[in-house]
């Protein structure tokens, strides 16, 4: 067998390569850069080492916002996985209703989500808004741009009513994949609906909900959007999550290097929890 | 243990069946004695599963009755029929270990603890999983898989019946036999009624006392592996049942004589064709003698099978195999004969009794 070297061949991968720099490098690294120098006016550039990681990971007002970050999607995450389970089990296995059903849950995904903000806003407002006016209604104080309560209350039924819809979708596939076999033995052995659900259909769900997880973690995570349009943050800083922060500091503050820092850390942040998220729920999957 | 007797039971899928072809079963009448060991027999599609998830109460049937002992269970929820089944791809709980797999079924009845770890103990030891007692069942190879499935239709003392319902269809050959014997060795001490579903006749004749083979939604016949070899009551059972399937050539037939383009082949005795039937001779290979007597055939092969040697002839124009064995000598002008103990007469696909009884 002969082999051709042909080193030009190399030129083919150009184009990949310039577009996966362009669209991710170049920016990686410009925040790199920033977040290791003291920036002026007039592109004028101090190189300050570690000075802003430091100054961040000190900052009681970063350990703040990490902190409803990790309530926010520890919150969502224990709304939406087990919601979107019983949502799934309780959806026809076959027959006219299962296209209805499919169609009424993807609904909620197609909305844009700065759309989501804007509707829940207007919904929830205590004189105009269908749910304010109806909580207060009832004899409640409500007033989610007044209470953080209520501003916490509001964010994360928004997030439960836009994303639970997922997990139903990939909880429902997982379901579906599942033999009649497997049903049928079960009712062979007398197994309660507890064990059937316990021993046969979170077990064979374990995958998809993995994937669910992981893709709430992330987006929950890097939220930005919804609870932008919806509270802006507020009221005070009650609903102001990493993202809401980092924005107000890079564009807000201008405070560069700081923003920047920040971005990274948030970045390794996600990068880590999914990770180990990922190892811990596939150990001992493939043997 | 019980008898079952499945009471003029038919099964159609769709809603409204019109015609006799929209029933997946065909009007099944019979009755499984007590303690029995019986094969359901016959080609994908022919009904045997249907069948044995009516009986499991996995299916409601479309029409008929179903009889445990004499009391109805037509409309019994499976978890009440006592009944124990096994499928044809592994059910294992994947998140369970071996031993708990097996103490399922014995658990969820509410049988004391002590109980459970004698009879699991002795099934484990059976299906030869006992190193792996504590082991995640995911992990196992398919065929150990399906041993615990197996395992799980065993391990109830008390079950009405054991059906199987193509168990070793995912078994290596070798432990395929292994198994198959254990079950029969299994069904003789303990005398469950069991009920084996298989397109194997290797495996339904080694297994059962009593085959009941089925074609197209229909039981064609019901006896044992002898009968089924020697009479068979319809030309389908002929040519599923032996390797290769019985000769059937289309006759003519009067009184004592077939006639097959020409040739006269003599009948044990005579029948008696309804008019317009269509009428076949059916001869099984074993009994299909090559030699220097008889009607002149053209040999168009000879396989080699290692105990005897299968011939295909064509006579009259027919195609039609025998079996001879490995040493005896094949003439050069070959006749065929055959045995008149080995002929049976068909009508319209089913087999002419004769007044001979034969």
């Amino acid at each position: 067998m002969n082999k051709t070297w042909n080193n030009r061949a190399w030129f083919m991968v150009l184009p990949v390569l310039m577009l996966v720099a362009f669209n991710a490098i170049i920016p990686l690294m410009t925040v790199v850069n920033y977040s290791v120098q003291e920036t002026f006016g007039n592109n004028l550039f101090f190189f300050e080492g570690v000075k802003w990681y430091q100054e961040v990971l000190n900052s009681p007002r970063f350990h703040a916002a990490l902190f409803r970050q990790f309530a926010f999607t520890g919150l969502i995450l224990l709304i939406e996985i087990p919601l979107g389970v019983a949502v799934a089990l309780a959806m026809p296995r076959s027959g006219p209703w299962v296209s209805v059903c499919l169609v009424l849950m993807a609904l909620p995904l197609l909305i844009p989500w700065n759309v989501v903000g804007a509707m829940w806003n207007i919904f929830a407002l205590p004189d105009i808004g269908l749910l304010g006016y109806g909580i207060n209604a009832l004899g409640i104080e409500y007033n989610f741009t007044r209470q953080p309560g209520a501003a916490w209350f509001t964010v994360v039924l928004m997030d439960v009513w836009h994303w639970t819809s997922l997990v139903v979708l990939l909880a429902y596939a997982g379901l579906r994949s599942i033999p009649d076999a497997y049903y049928q033995a079960a009712r062979i052995d007398s197994a309660s609906a507890w064990s059937v659900f316990r021993y046969i259909q979170l077990p064979k769900m374990r995958r998809v909900l993995t994937i669910a997880v992981l893709l709430r973690f992330m987006d929950s995570f890097m939220v930005y959007t919804e609870p932008f349009v919806l509270t802006g943050g507020g009221p005070g800083n009650a609903t102001t999550f990493l993202s809401i922060d980092l924005v107000k500091a890079a564009l807000g503050e201008f405070n560069l290097g700081i923003a920047a820092a920040m971005s990274i850390i948030y970045f390794l942040m996600t990068l880590l929890v999914c990770w180990v998220f990922y190892t811990l729920m596939t150990r001992g999957e493939e043997q | 243990m019980a008898s079952i007797e499945l009471d003029h039971i038919r099964h159609s899928y769709g809603a409204r069946p019109k015609s006799p072809s929209d029933y997946a079963l065909k009007e099944v009448h019979y009755t499984f004695a007590d303690g029995g060991a019986y094969a359901l027999l016959g080609p994908s599609g022919c009904g045997k599963t249907t069948l044995l998830n009516i009986i499991s109460g996995l299916l409601q049937p479309s029409e008929g009755r179903l009889l445990f002992d004499g009391r109805d269970v037509t409309h019994l929820a499976t978890e009440a029929r006592n009944i124990a089944q096994v499928f044809q791809f592994p059910v294992v709980y994947d998140t369970m270990t071996v031993f708990d797999n097996l103490a399922f079924p014995l658990r969820n009845r509410g049988v004391a603890e002590s109980e459970v770890r004698r009879r699991v103990h002795e099934i484990i030891d059976m299906i030869d999983l006992g190193a792996l007692a504590d082991s995640k069942a995911q992990r196992l190879t398919a065929d150990s898989k399906q041993k615990i499935a197996l395992g799980r239709g065993l391990v109830r003392s008390d079950v009405n019946a054991i059906l199987f319902d193509e168990p070793l269809t995912v078994i290596d050959p070798h432990m395929k036999w292994m198994l198959r014997s254990q079950l029969k060795h299994l069904h003789r001490r303990v005398g469950f009624t069991m009920i084996y579903v298989t397109h194997d006749q290797t495996e339904a004749l080694t297994f059962a006392d009593r085959v009941v083979v089925m074609y197209e939604g229909e039981i064609v016949q019901i006896g044992t592996p002898e009968e089924l070899f020697e009479r068979p009551r319809h030309t389908f059972v002929g040519y599923f049942i032996g390797s290769p399937g019985m000769n059937l050539l289309p006759v003519e037939v009067e009184g004592r004589v077939a006639r097959l383009d020409g040739l006269a082949i003599d009948l044990p005795a005579a029948v008696a064709i309804p008019p317009g039937a269509r009428a076949e001779l059916g001869i099984r290979p074993e009994f299909v003698r090559v030699g220097r007597e008889g009607f002149p055939a053209t040999i168009t092969k000879i396989e080699d099978v290692g105990r005897h040697r299968i011939v295909r002839a064509t006579l009259g124009g027919r195609e039609i195999a025998a079996i001879v064995p490995e040493d005896a000598e094949i003439p050069s002008d070959p006749r065929v004969s055959f045995e008149p103990r080995g002929i049976n007469v068909y009508a319209d696909s089913w087999r002419v009794e004769t007044e001979a009884g034969l």
